[in-house]
């Protein structure tokens, strides 16, 4: 994707959102224009990066301690036949549970600051993260295994030196999914409950009929995720080229 | 590394009640033993067999080490696929054994034995920046660096073009003299270069073919290894038929 491509296709935005506006000629309470919302997130900008570190931070905590937890699920899984089969119909169980119901419960057990939060964006992408990597662990070419019986390796020492390596690309994989859920997750604790985050802001926006600003809180929570997503881009292709040994990382 | 053992194999294997083969088999010790016959009749499976592989089978029967001795630990094995792993360097590629033991490797042992392969100025690339042959050379000084008594090559050459081939055959006879090694070749050219034993393998039984009384490695266009080739070759039409 190219700079001069994203320019381009914003300003195919930004046109047909204008056009909308003096097609419809709905009132600035239900569709602001482009510069009206330009100018609501100028005039609150102050509001807005307040309320935007906030969401951040519980995105990025959430992204980071559910990576974990499912890096660690995924080789605990690999490792144990016996965990695998009691654990992986539990996991697909809990899939069923819609997460978003799950958002009152959250708020209630761990409160209305970040933490409620944290733990939502921790469920939404925990199996995502856990389900790709262990499947990057599982596949793997039996000629490796071949070698490591008549190498004598032992099971830690195989899934430290060949099978994590060779799954990086899948958790690159599962990590782009989790980076597209992650402000999902966070976005829907803040508005069950909440007292700071673009989620709150938009609810707050929204109720005092502040859409223009509801709009900006909305644009600037897409740019937060579209640059999530191109960070974790850059991580996951780093993965990749690391196991495929084209990079010199 | 210790005298290199013969192996004893007798039995049969069965998949899901079908005989895939019945064998008897003996490699001599510090040797090598070249396993030839068609497609699916079992040749692969023998290796895994004694390597302590799946097979896919069941097998009646027994193997032993012409010492006594218990064979588990003492077999390296390379097969067709070099098996690098792409994200570590050749030298580290050589030393996987070593680490894949939770031991501390001896670098300037495999420094050495990428040395004897031809290999000491690529240590320390990736193995995506190698050509075939250099990677099978690769996968040659990770089975050296095992340093056991016996070598299992699962047609390791078969994939390289002609040229290499022939290189490759010419360094693995030479850095694995005095070593028991049996390798499953389709190759009856490969056979009667490098073999001082070869056996032709059908579904029935195991049989030594004479080899040439020159000693191994042969010339490629010695007239008793053209001869050898040549006959060998006829026979393995005929039973593939």
């Amino acid at each position: 994707m190219r700079f001069s491509d994203i320019v381009f296709a914003l300003l195919i935005g930004l046109g047909l959102w204008q056009a909308l506006v003096i097609i419809t000629d709905a009132p600035h309470f239900i569709l602001p224009s482009p510069w009206r919302v330009a100018q609501a997130a100028y005039k609150s900008r102050v509001i807005i990066v307040e309320n935007a570190w906030v969401t951040a931070i519980e995105v990025v905590l959430g992204l980071l301690i559910g990576t974990l937890l499912g890096v660690a699920t995924a080789i605990q899984l690999a490792m144990s036949k016996t965990a695998e089969r009691l654990m992986l119909p539990i996991l697909v169980f809990t899939q069923a549970v819609p997460v978003f119901a799950l958002a009152p419960l959250l708020t209630l057990w761990f409160g209305y600051g970040m933490g409620s939060k944290i733990v939502m964006t921790v469920l939404i992408i925990y199996f995502p993260v856990t389900s790709a990597f262990h499947d990057g662990l599982a596949r793997i070419d039996s000629g490796y295994r071949d070698l490591m019986i008549s190498m004598d390796a032992g099971k830690w020492t195989f899934m430290r030196h060949i099978q994590i390596p060779n799954a990086l690309p899948s958790l690159g994989t599962g990590l782009k999914l989790a980076a597209v859920y992650a402000p999902i997750g966070a976005v829907i604790g803040e508005w069950v409950g909440a007292s700071k985050g673009l989620g709150y802001l938009m609810l707050l926006a929204n109720g005092r009929a502040k859409i223009d600003l509801m709009f900006a809180s909305l644009i600037v929570l897409a740019c937060l995720t579209v640059i999530l997503h191109i960070a974790v881009g850059i991580l996951a292709d780093r993965l990749t080229r690391y196991a495929q040994g084209t990079s010199n990382t | 590394m210790s005298k290199s053992p013969g192996i004893t194999l007798k039995g049969q294997h069965r998949i899901g009640g079908r005989v895939l083969f019945n064998a008897d088999l003996h490699i001599p010790g510090g040797q090598w033993t070249c396993l030839l016959g068609r497609s699916g009749v079992g040749k692969s499976t023998i290796l895994r067999l004694i390597l302590g592989l799946k097979t896919g089978g069941v097998f009646c029967g027994s193997f032993i080490a012409t010492d006594g001795i218990k064979l588990a630990g003492r077999i390296s094995y390379m097969a067709q696929s070099d098996l690098m792993l792409p994200w570590l360097s050749v030298l580290d590629n050589v030393c996987i054994g070593a680490r894949l033991r939770g031991r501390v490797p001896d670098t300037a042992s495999a420094r050495d034995l990428l040395r004897r392969v031809g290999l000491s100025n690529h240590a320390d690339q990736k193995p995506a920046t190698l050509s075939g042959g250099m990677r099978q050379r690769a996968a040659l000084a990770r089975t050296l660096f095992e340093d056991r008594a016996i070598v299992f090559l699962d047609e390791p050459f078969s994939a390289l073009d002609a040229g290499t081939r022939a290189d490759m055959q010419e360094l693995a006879a030479d850095v694995l003299k005095d070593r028991t090694v049996l390798l499953v070749t389709h190759d009856p050219a490969e056979a009667a270069r490098v073999a001082h034993q070869i056996t032709v393998m059908s579904a029935q039984a195991t049989q030594n073919w004479q080899v040439p009384k020159t000693a191994a490695l042969r010339e490629i266009n010695a007239a008793e290894t053209l001869v050898c080739q040549a006959e060998l070759l006829a026979y393995l039409r005929g039973i593939a038929a």
